[in-house]
This record gives structure tokens, C-alpha cells and sequence, in this order.
């Protein structure tokens, strides 16, 4: 509460300098602007951005250490008889500390030394505040007054701005980065206790699955076993299925949007396409359970098959539907790329418009075309709430279209639902399984890349 | 018939001549229809193409308006005038690249050795693999040079085995003077060559499926000097076999490769004759305004 009004008033503070430093620029010049190295606004945007930053940064230093600074100082100032203490009853006590401060536990009930230990530590925290507040505003100021003061016409304040934003911008483009790596770097490192506990070996070729583990010693049958070998057999299986319905569907309907449609049937159609994608996966989820999968289970029995009720056949077609505008909208995209010029040379060369579709745009238009199907590859592999809701729990070792399978991310959900353990095999797989999903979309990306590279066609 | 037409063209002469002595430009923006009747010899005896009564229409704007001209057999008939004359348009009509352009509508017959190639049951594939095209700009295929050359008579099923495509594709660029450039390399991408050499190669791509005419829209126009001038000689040495249209912007270059020129103003055919005397003595006024560069 108190940094929000420090922050507000850092922020009028360097409106202020703002304003000031603009003035100031236009004044040293009388009104000539191009005496001036920079535009007036760049020297009122240096003066504001030397008075907020600095004390900005002092404020984010103190609310990220305060927490640690003070309980050192509260610790320090126990009584003698609690020095050396091991650090599970210092936590303890460091607790106990906080309930009072938070009036969880009323002082009257509390042991006295926590009692005055919370107070200690009250009083060390306004002393802090007050502090901070003392030295922020003081630096605001100064950094103000330290760049109004030297405002000159010939300093070069666009420059030092605009290094600013680049800095800015820096920082923004890796976040993504950063936040991608430490993503990676944490399920790596739950990976590794996972493989402390199971071998590599049997989870990377078992065959079976079943990761219920016993909870107490007395209990017997579930010893768990982590071979993930079935689970990504049934993604394979789901995803194959799923690319066999989108892929053909999503590149005939996008070359048709492109290359035969009159323009008024395209720009009412491609949207209506793309509204595929807008519906929330577990609708889709909802029609596979209640239509899709009842409907291939009496036509499978009609034909004397037997069906499960929740076949990988009835959640690959559904995620196939899904995944349909993918590919197409940016299939599309791709072959409305091709140089129109392309095209007409082919025409004069007596070509069809199938000819010209075939041996001209589709060929120069491939790695985008490949670069959609990996997309879509992507999204069927990850895709959770549809197999959740229509594929099964069981990791069935089999390529049965009609059976039921499970997928890795199927698993990930249930292992991770409901209460857990973090130090328990059962709990960790769920990590191990996700890294190991993300080194098989890399590899698919990797290899994707190598195709298109070496089989594009560069026109200019 | 032959007496009639050239009774009008006098009339038209004596209505142009009297357009100069009234003066300046002012009266050649306001010049009437009879003025722009075309002038000078658009028929030939056992033409290869003649156009009838050509008019093309984007939408409601009239781009060519009554156009006729004949291209004879073996000859180059250059096309010339200023930006948005039409030109282009009309080379187009000539292979029906224009079917392609939403909203083009094409009057008229155009007669390719005494057929009607606007008829509506005419199909395009064969017609255009008769009447080849070259465009403005290079335009290669993404594929090699081997594969640019030999995608015509593959899909026209010219050759019957690879030994067949490899003849075609070595002959067409033997006569495109491309070969002895890229033998060594008919498996790179065609795209990789120079500016100049992609539109050899696009012409060596035309003439492997054996047309009759070869369209050319400004075929020179990004290239450099040395480049136009090998496609210029080109040019004379394929009017061995074909007939070449061409539509340029240098009048030198009209003026160099061409035996008949056409000289084009809004849409309107104004003079068509012999490139030389067209050059040295036209009989238009809007005509000599172009070529001497006083407006275009």
C-alpha cells in the first residue's frame, strides 16, 4: 500500500520534471528550435526518466530484500537462550511471529518473546518505510534538479531517450526468452529427481503403464510402472488420425479459397473457416463424447466391430476438425503469396489452372505449406481438453484405431489433479512426460525446417 | 472492299493534315473520332493474325477501342505509345491472357491463321501453347533450368522419354542463346541466373513448346543495355520461324527490331505502317508528337 503511493508520487514527480525540462529546453533557446540538438519533448522525456528510474529501481530493490533484512535483524535480536537454534524452529518461531503480527493469534495467548518480537519487527518495518520513502524522494529530486540544471542546447537528449526505449525493448523481446527457458530449465530439473527414481531406460521403451503407487508400506499390487511407450504410441495414433482429416481438408479447401473462388465467396467464407478455430476446445470435447463417439460405436457394431466408447478413431476425428483452419488460413495465406507472375507464366505456357496449382503455386508455396502442417502437428500433440474429455485413461499399447488410448497430455492432467506429492514418482512423471513431449515437437520443428530448406522454391 | 478501306484512310490523312495547321497541342487533346481513325496499312496480304473490330472493356472503362490489325507471317510488329494507350491490353487479347483478369470482356474476332480464337468454344491451353508470351519482368519458375525449359512440352506431352525433353529442352536454349551460358548448370535453380539471362530463359521456355506467335510485353524493360541488346538479336533470329508482337517503350528499340509498327493513343490505333517510313515520315499528328518526344 505505501510503495503504491510512493509510486504515484514518483510518477507526478517526474511529470513535473517532464514539464519542467521541456520548458526549460524551449526557454534556453527563445522559441528557436533548431539551435536545439533535440526536440524540446526529448529533453523533458531525460529529465523525467533520470528522476522516476533510479528511485524506481531503489524501490523494487527494498520490496524484494525487506522481508529478508528484517527477519535477520528480528532473529538477531532474540533472546540468548534461542541463539543457535537450528533453522526448522527459527521457521517456527518466524511463523509464530507472523500470526501475531497478522492477528491470527491474539498477543494475550502468544509467548511473550514472540509477542515482543512482533513488535520489534513492526517497529523495523515503519523505521524501513520511512526510510525508503526518505531516500526515494530524495533521489527523484536530485536526479531531476541534476538533469535540469544541465540542460544545454547542444546535449544530445533524443539519444539518450531513444537508448532508453531500446533498452525497453530489449527487455520485453526476452521475457519471452527467459520465461521459455526457465519453463524448460524447471521441468528439467523435476525431471531429473523422476529419473533418480525410475531408470531412463524403462521409461523411455516400458511398455507399461500404470503409475498408481503404493502410498503405505502395507499396501500391495501397485508398484507403479512408468514405460511411455503406449501413451506416446496413443498421441501418435490421435494426432495421425487428426492430421488425415485436416490435412487433405484444410489444403483442398485453401487452394480453393485461393485459386478458384470468386472473391465474394472467399471473404465470406475464409472468416466462416477460421470460426472453427474460435470454438473453446471442450465444446469440441462435448460434441466427441455425446455425437462423434456414440455414432462410430453403432456403426461399428452395425459392421460387427468392436468399438470402445472412447476410441482414438472418434477423438482424432474431432481434434481433425479442429485443427482444419490451421492449416487452411495460413495455407491460404501462403499460396496468395505466390507472385501472381508465377502464374501468368504458366498460363502462357498453355498450362490448366489445375496444371499451374500443381507444378508452379503449390511447389513455391511448400514451406509455408509445410511450416501450417507442422503447426497443426503441434497443436494435435499438445491439444489436452478433447482427449481429456473423449480419449481414454487407459495406456493401451495399440494401433487400433477403435480402441481406446491415452495421450501424454491425458496423463499429465490426471497425474497432476487432485492432491499430490512433489517428491512422489507418480507426481514427477507428469514432468519427465511433459519434457519429454517438448523435445519431440523440437525434433519435429527441427526436421520440419531441414524439409523445407531443402526442398523450397525460391522465388526472390 | 480493299478500294473502300483505302478511300476512308485517304479521308482520314486529309483530316490529319489539317490538324497540324490549326496548330498546337490544344488541338490534339480535343482531336474528334474521325481523327482518330486509323491511319496507314493495318491489313496484310496472308496474315498470320488478323483482328477484327477489336474493343476491350475493364468493367464499364473501354480500354481498346475498334481496333483492327493484321501481324504478318515472319515479321516483328512492334507496338508503341505512351502509358495506358492499351498496348499491353491488346497483346494480351492475342493469347487470352486476359480471361484471367476479373471483369475483362473482349470484343471482336481475332482470326490466328483463319480461325476465331475469341470464339467462345475456342479452348485456351492449345491456343496459348500456339501463342506463347513473354512478360515484363523475368519470371522464371522456382525450379531448375532444365525443369523451366522442359515444363511446356511436358505438359503439352511434346517428348516421350527424358532423352526427347533433354533434345527440346537443349535446342530450345540453343536458340534462345542461353545454352553454352547455362549447360553446366541445368540442374540450378533458374531463378539464380542474371536478369537478362532469366528472360532468355523465359523465351527459350516459350519456344520449347513450339508456338507460331510469341507475345513479348516489354521484354527489355529491366534489363541493361548489354542484356536488350542480345534479346534484340534474339529477336531478329527467331523472326526466322514465328511472329513476334512486341510492345516496348524505347522507340530505338522499335525502331531496331521491328519491320511493322503500331502506334497506340488512348485506346485508339492511330497509325500502323512500315517502321522505317513510321519513323522517318509519319503521317499522324499524335504520331510524330510521340516519336519526336513531345509528349509520352
Amino acid at each position: 500500500m505505501n510503495q503504491l503511493i510512493l509510486i504515484f508520487v514518483l510518477l507526478l514527480l517526474s511529470l513535473a520534471a517532464y514539464q519542467m525540462g521541456r520548458r526549460r529546453a524551449y526557454g534556453l533557446v527563445d522559441g528557436q528550435l533548431r539551435k536545439l540538438h533535440s526536440l524540446p519533448v526529448y529533453y523533458g522525456l531525460y529529465a523525467a526518466m533520470w528522476c522516476l528510474l533510479p528511485a524506481l529501481l531503489v524501490l523494487i530493490a527494498w520490496t524484494a530484500f525487506d522481508g529478508a533484512i528484517i527477519s535477520h535483524l528480528v532473529v538477531g535480536q532474540l533472546p540468548e537462550s534461542l541463539h543457535g537454534a537450528d533453522a526448522g524452529s527459527i521457521n517456527l518461531l518466524l511463523n509464530d511471529i507472523r500470526n501475531v503480527r497478522m492477528g491470527l493469534v491474539p498477543p494475550e495467548s502468544a509467548d511473550p518473546v514472540v509477542v515482543a518480537a512482533a513488535q520489534h519487527w513492526d517497529h523495523l518495518q515503519r523505521i524501513g518505510y520511512a526510510a525508503l520513502a526518505v531516500v526515494v524522494l530524495i533521489l527523484a529530486v536530485l536526479g531531476a534538479i541534476f538533469t535540469l540544471t544541465r540542460i544545454h542546447p547542444q546535449q544530445r537528449a533524443r539519444n539518450a531517450v531513444e537508448r532508453l526505449v531500446l533498452v525497453m525493448m530489449m527487455a520485453a523481446a526476452s521475457v519471452a526468452v527467459l520465461t521459455t527457458v526457465g519453463i524448460v530449465l524447471s521441468v528439467l530439473f523435476e525431471s531429473i529427481l523422476f529419473f533418480r527414481l525410475v531408470p531412463v531406460t524403462e521409461f523411455l521403451f516400458g511398455t507399461s503403464w500404470s503409475p498408481q503407487m503404493a502410498m503405505r508400506a502395507d499396501q500391495v499390487g501397485s508398484s507403479g510402472a512408468f514405460g511411455a511407450v503406449p501413451i506416446f504410441v496413443g498421441t501418435a495414433l490421435i494426432s495421425a488420425i487428426a492430421m488425415v482429416v485436416a490435412v487433405p481438408i484444410g489444403l483442398l479447401s485453401a487452394i480453393y479459397l485461393s485459386e478458384y473462388a470468386a472473391p465474394a465467396f472467399r471473404s465470406v467464407a475464409k472468416p466462416l473457416l477460421e470460426v472453427l478455430a474460435g470454438i473453446p476446445t471442450v465444446v469440441y470435447g462435448v460434441f466427441a463424447v455425446l455425437v462423434v463417439a456414440p455414432a462410430i460405436r453403432s456403426w461399428g457394431m452395425s459392421l460387427g466391430l468392436d468399438v470402445a466408447s472412447e476410441s482414438a478413431l472418434a477423438a482424432g476425428l474431432v481434434m481433425g476438425v479442429m485443427i482444419i483452419p490451421f492449416v487452411s488460413s495460413l495455407s491460404d495465406d501462403v499460396i496468395n503469396a505466390v507472385p501472381q507472375s508465377l502464374r501468368d507464366g504458366a498460363y502462357a505456357l498453355g498450362a490448366t489452372p489445375s496444371e499451374t496449382t500443381r507444378k508452379v503455386v503449390l511447389p513455391a508455396a511448400l514451406p509455408g505449406i509445410v511450416g501450417s502442417i507442422m503447426l497443426a502437428i503441434s497443436r494435435a500433440i499438445g491439444e489436452t481438453m478433447i482427449v481429456v474429455m473423449a480419449a481414454g485413461l487407459s495406456a493401451n499399447l495399440s494401433f487400433n484405431p477403435l480402441e481406446s488410448v491415452t495421450t501424454v497430455t491425458v496423463q499429465i492432467v490426471t497425474l497432476l489433479t487432485g492432491d499430490q506429492e512433489f517428491d512422489s514418482p507418480k507426481t514427477l512423471a507428469a514432468f519427465a512426460l511433459g519434457l519429454l513431449l517438448f523435445l519431440v515437437t523440437l525434433g519435429l520443428n527441427v526436421i520440419a525446417l531441414r524439409v523445407v530448406n531443402k526442398y523450397r522454391e525460391q522465388y526472390e | 472492299m480493299e478500294t473502300s478501306m483505302n478511300e476512308t484512310q485517304q479521308q482520314a490523312k486529309e483530316t490529319v493534315f489539317r490538324a497540324p495547321d490549326r496548330g498546337d497541342l490544344q488541338a490534339t487533346a480535343t482531336v474528334d473520332r474521325e481523327v482518330r481513325r486509323t491511319v496507314g496499312e493495318a491489313r496484310v496480304a496472308d496474315p498470320r493474325i488478323r483482328c477484327n473490330d477489336i474493343n476491350v472493356y475493364y468493367g464499364t472503362a473501354q480500354a481498346i477501342k475498334n481496333v483492327n490489325l493484321d501481324v504478318g507471317r515472319n515479321e516483328v510488329l512492334a507496338m508503341i505509345g505512351p502509358s495506358g494507350c492499351g498496348k499491353s491490353t491488346f497483346l494480351r487479347c492475342l493469347n487470352r491472357m486476359n480471361d484471367t483478369i476479373d471483369g475483362c470482356r473482349v470484343t471482336g474476332d481475332i482470326l490466328l491463321d483463319e480461325r476465331n480464337i475469341n470464339a467462345k468454344e475456342i479452348d485456351v491451353v492449345p491456343l496459348r501453347a500456339q501463342v506463347g508470351m513473354v512478360f515484363q519482368k523475368p519470371n522464371p519458375f522456382p525450379k531448375s533450368i532444365w525443369e523451366n525449359v522442359a515444363f511446356g512440352p511436358r505438359i503439352h506431352g511434346l517428348a516421350r522419354s527424358r532423352a526427347q525433353l533433354d533434345e527440346v529442352v537443349e535446342s530450345s536454349l540453343r536458340r534462345a542463346g542461353l545454352w553454352d551460358e547455362v549447360k553446366d548448370r541445368l540442374d540450378k535453380p533458374g531463378t539464380g541466373l542474371s536478369g537478362g539471362q532469366q528472360q532468355r530463359l523465359c523465351i527459350a521456355r516459350t519456344i520449347a513448346v513450339q508456338p507460331e506467335v510469341i507475345l513479348m510485353d516489354e521484354p527489355c524493360s529491366a534489363l541493361d543495355p548489354i542484356s536488350t541488346a542480345k534479346i534484340e538479336e534474339l529477336i531478329d533470329e527467331l523472326r526466322q520461324q514465328f511472329s513476334i508482337c512486341i510492345v516496348t517503350h524505347s522507340m530505338q528499340q522499335a525502331a531496331r527490331v521491328s519491320q511493322r509498327t503500331a502506334y497506340f493513343h488512348l485506346g485508339d490505333l492511330i497509325e500502323v505502317g512500315n517502321t522505317e517510313q513510321i519513323f522517318t515520315n509519319p503521317n499522324h499528328k499524335l504520331t510524330e508528337d510521340y516519336i519526336t518526344g513531345r509528349f509520352g
